[in-house]
Order: C-alpha cells, then structure tokens, then sequence
C-alpha cells in the first residue's frame, strides 16, 4: 500500500432505494433488502454527491431498487447536474410518464439506461413477475422523443440467450443507442437461483456469434456490448477496476460500499454516509482499504503476472464459491477452486445430474426477502421458498 | 476509412468539460468517460461545426505559437472519428 492518497472514485451509484415494481428473479441486490429501513432523506443524498464531487466523482447513476418510486427524484437530478456531474438514470421504466420525463430533462438528467427483461412480453412479464413489457415499449418511445441518449439493458440467461437476435431486434427497432446485453452475474437473487439461470457453454457461444454477425451488419448505429459470463471465461472480470478504486456505492440506507455486492461480506463493517464523512470513508476507512491494492493478495493472485490486469477477480465470488474473500476469484483458471465453477458448469449442461434439484425460481419479493431476512434455519426457508412458481 | 468532415462538430452525445480534479479535459458519454490528453482538448474544444479543418489547424497553430501541426491535427480527428466523437 502506497502512502499517497487513492485516486478519486469517478463513478458514485447512488441506489436511492431498494423498493421496486418488479420482482426479477436475477437482480443483485442483497436478499434481505427488506430489513434495510430508513431511507437516506433529499438533504442527505446532496449531502453525499456534494462532498463525492468535491473528490472529483464525476459521473453519478441514479439506481436501486427503482429510483423512480423517490418522489424527490428529479430535485436529486438537478442538484447533482448543478454540481457538474454526468447524470444517469438506471430504471425499469415503471413509473416514468411523460410528466415526470420532462420534469427530469428540465433538471439536466443527462442519459436513462432502459432495462428490458426480453424481447418476448411473456418472458419478460415472468421474469419480471409484473405485466410490464408494453409499458417499456412506450417509455422507450419517450426516451427517444425527449432526445435522451438510450441505453437499452437486457440480463441473458438461459431462458433468453437463445433468442438475443430478436432483443438485438427490438434494440434497433427502439432506436437505442447501446445495447447491453449483460449475461447474469450470480450475486443476490440471481445466485439463490442459478439453477434457473446458468446457459449452457452452447447457448453462450451461439450468442456470441449473433451478436458478431450483427456487429458486422449494423456497425455504429447501436452498440452492441455483450458482457460475458465469467463462468465460462478461465481469467476473473477486473471486478470493480479494482476494490477501492474508481467505484463507491452508497445504499439507500447510507451504507457505503466498494462494490455492488460487498453487503454479502462477512465481516466487513460497512461505514455509513450518515456517521463519517465521504472522503474519509473512501480514503481511511478499513473496508474501502481491505482488498485495495495488492497488499492483501495470496497465491496464485500474489505472484501472478496479471494481477494488475483483473486484481485477483471478485471478492463476492471468492467468498461465495471458495469461501474465501481473499481467494482468487475461482473463476480464474490457476485457482485451486476452479473445480466448484466447472462442477455448476456441468450440472447446468446435465440437469438431470444435480445432487440437490431446486426446481422453484425464487422471485425478489418483500415476502421473500422477509423470509431470507430471519438468520435462523435459513437453509430449511430456502428448501421451501415462498411465493415461488415453477419455470 | 471515411473522409472527415469539413467542419467537424462535436457530437452532442459526448459532453466535454474540464474536471479540476483530474487536471485534464475529459469527454462523458453513457456510464463513461475518456480523458483527454491537452492537445486532443484543443483540438475538440474548436469542432464547433462552424470552423473548417484547416481554420482549426491555423487556429492552433497562432494559439500555440507554432506551425506544422496539420499531421498532428488530422492524426487526433481520424482518431475523433473513428470514436464517434465527431461528425
């Protein structure tokens, strides 16, 4: 660790709350949400982007949870715009009508990232569990008649992998700009149901080629950004650029975290926005200083060339699948736990194989994530899900 | 590759702004950011659409004091160009 201060964190995801419409069944965020209460107020969330621009943040996204159920939404936008960020709005796009739409362009809202489930409504209305897809379809409309850039996300897994030339498809015909198409990443609600999730190597290359061959054909009208699934890579993603390095998030309760998931860490005491300031936080404070650097590495990660290419993966994964949040990312081929990668790999190519079979999807729910709040005999909740329906 | 444009102009999806903290120009866009080295900033600040390529070059060069910076200038707005940066 170098004495000098880190540099600024550019990127400040401000997830204003955890309510939300819809109940996807591969969102990250954390499965108790339910017991986070206690939403940071209007003057506390100016409070956190004033004292993150002053470090040089710069651009800022607006997330959850749905940031759209915060009625101050569009006071948040104007404040963060007068402080010179670059506004993002990351949103389901239940709850943005055309006043509201507006409203935010007039406060300098500068961009809104559109999340679809599918391009097909019943899927996307599954996976959703909500009656949303014609809803997206006009807001994507009012994102382009209000002249925002659109950034259009889908979450791929195996349910809709094998028909990303139709979303690539819908992208086009919305006009979007960008297309993400963001295969899942097995945090929170997407981990508790990887079973239902995880595609095949198959389906994963057969995307890739599509997505290739209308690259080719449609060039720079939209792009195209296909985020791989790091389980069928043999090297981690380059978590976060780094912990502590250009990413700071803040709960909606105030907790400030290194990285979307770091709430799932045992043993890290978060600090909040609400008892030290956010430069301390990012600078001294033990959590955002634990895996920053390389100081805290074992091996493989320590001596390995790459290191300052992937930072040894993510600490959520290594936690997860190795049981070890200063493991190598098991993901990466030269660690000794590869194997608990390549054996969900095998289970998803062979169902019929899976020691335990947990056939329910388990929707994020308040209900739900009520359940999974309670510490006790929490394996025996997970055995008999609530509302939970058959895919 | 495609010609450039006459009088480039900086594509309004891209915002430019100087950030003190990074010391440097940089370029936003969609969850992104580019920063800019000085002469890429001087070269972009002038694609208003309104100057031709080799105003922008004379423009530069009086500015800086110098000449035969067209190579340079031409190199970076190819670059521009390719990145969408300009039109």
């Amino acid at each position: 660790m170098t004495a000098a201060a880190p540099s600024p964190p550019y990127w400040l995801l401000a997830e204003l709350t955890y309510r939300c419409p819809l109940h996807c069944a591969f969102c990250y965020n954390p499965l108790d949400y339910a017991a986070v209460r206690d939403e940071l107020d209007t003057e506390g969330w100016f409070r956190v982007m004033r004292e993150a621009r002053e470090m040089g943040a710069v651009q800022l996204g607006f997330s959850g949870g749905e940031p759209l159920v915060r009625d101050d939404l569009e006071l948040l936008v104007a404040e963060a715009h007068r402080l010179g960020f670059y506004t993002n709005l990351i949103t389901s796009g239940v709850g943005l009508t055309e006043t509201r739409i507006a409203a935010l362009k007039e406060a300098g809202l500068d961009h809104i990232q559109l999340s679809f489930q599918d391009s097909t409504r019943e899927l996307n209305d599954f996976l959703s569990s909500t009656r949303t897809f014609d809803l997206k379809k006009k807001v994507a409309a009012l994102i382009k008649k209000y002249d925002y850039p659109m950034v259009m996300n889908c979450v791929l897994h195996r349910h809709n992998l094998p028909h990303v030339d139709k979303i690539i498809d819908m992208a086009l015909e919305l006009d979007a700009e960008y297309l993400e198409l963001a295969n899942t990443q097995y945090y929170g609600w997407a981990m508790k149901n990887q079973q239902q999730l995880m595609p095949t190597l198959e389906q994963v290359r057969q995307a890739e080629q599509v997505v290739n061959e209308y690259r080719a054909r449609i060039g720079n009208r939209c792009r195209l950004l296909f985020v791989v699934p790091d389980y069928y890579e043999d090297r981690p993603k380059a978590c976060m650029n780094g912990w502590g390095a250009v990413f700071l998030a803040v709960a909606p309760d105030g907790a400030a975290l290194p990285c979307h998931n770091a709430r799932s860490l045992p043993g890290l005491s978060l600090p909040s926005v609400k008892d030290a300031s956010l430069r301390w936080i990012w600078e001294d404070s033990p959590a955002f200083n634990l895996f920053r650097g390389d100081s805290w590495m074992q091996e493989p990660c320590r001596s390995c060339p790459e290191k300052e290419k992937d930072f040894g993966g993510c600490r959520c994964q290594a936690y997860m699948l190795a049981n070890d949040a200063s493991a190598a990312d098991p993901v990466c081929a030269k660690s000794p736990q590869r194997d608990r990668v390549d054996a969900i790999i095998f289970q998803a190519a062979h169902p019929e194989k899976r020691e335990v079979r947990a056939e329910a999807i388990l929707f994020r729910t308040d209900a739900n994530s009520r359940q999974l709040c309670q510490p006790q005999d929490q394996a025996a909740q997970a055995a008999q899900p609530g509302k939970a329906a058959i895919l | 590759m495609n010609a450039l444009p006459e009088k480039p102009l900086l594509n309004r999806r891209f915002r430019m702004q100087y950030e003190p903290a990074q010391q440097a120009h940089v370029l936003l866009y969609p969850e992104g950011m580019v920063r800019l080295n000085q002469s890429a900033a001087e070269i972009l600040k002038r694609c208003d659409g309104s100057a031709t390529i080799d105003e922008i070059i004379a423009q530069l060069e009086a500015a800086f004091d110098t000449t035969g910076l067209r190579d340079d200038v031409l190199g970076m707005l190819s670059h521009a160009q390719e990145k969408d940066w300009i039109r």
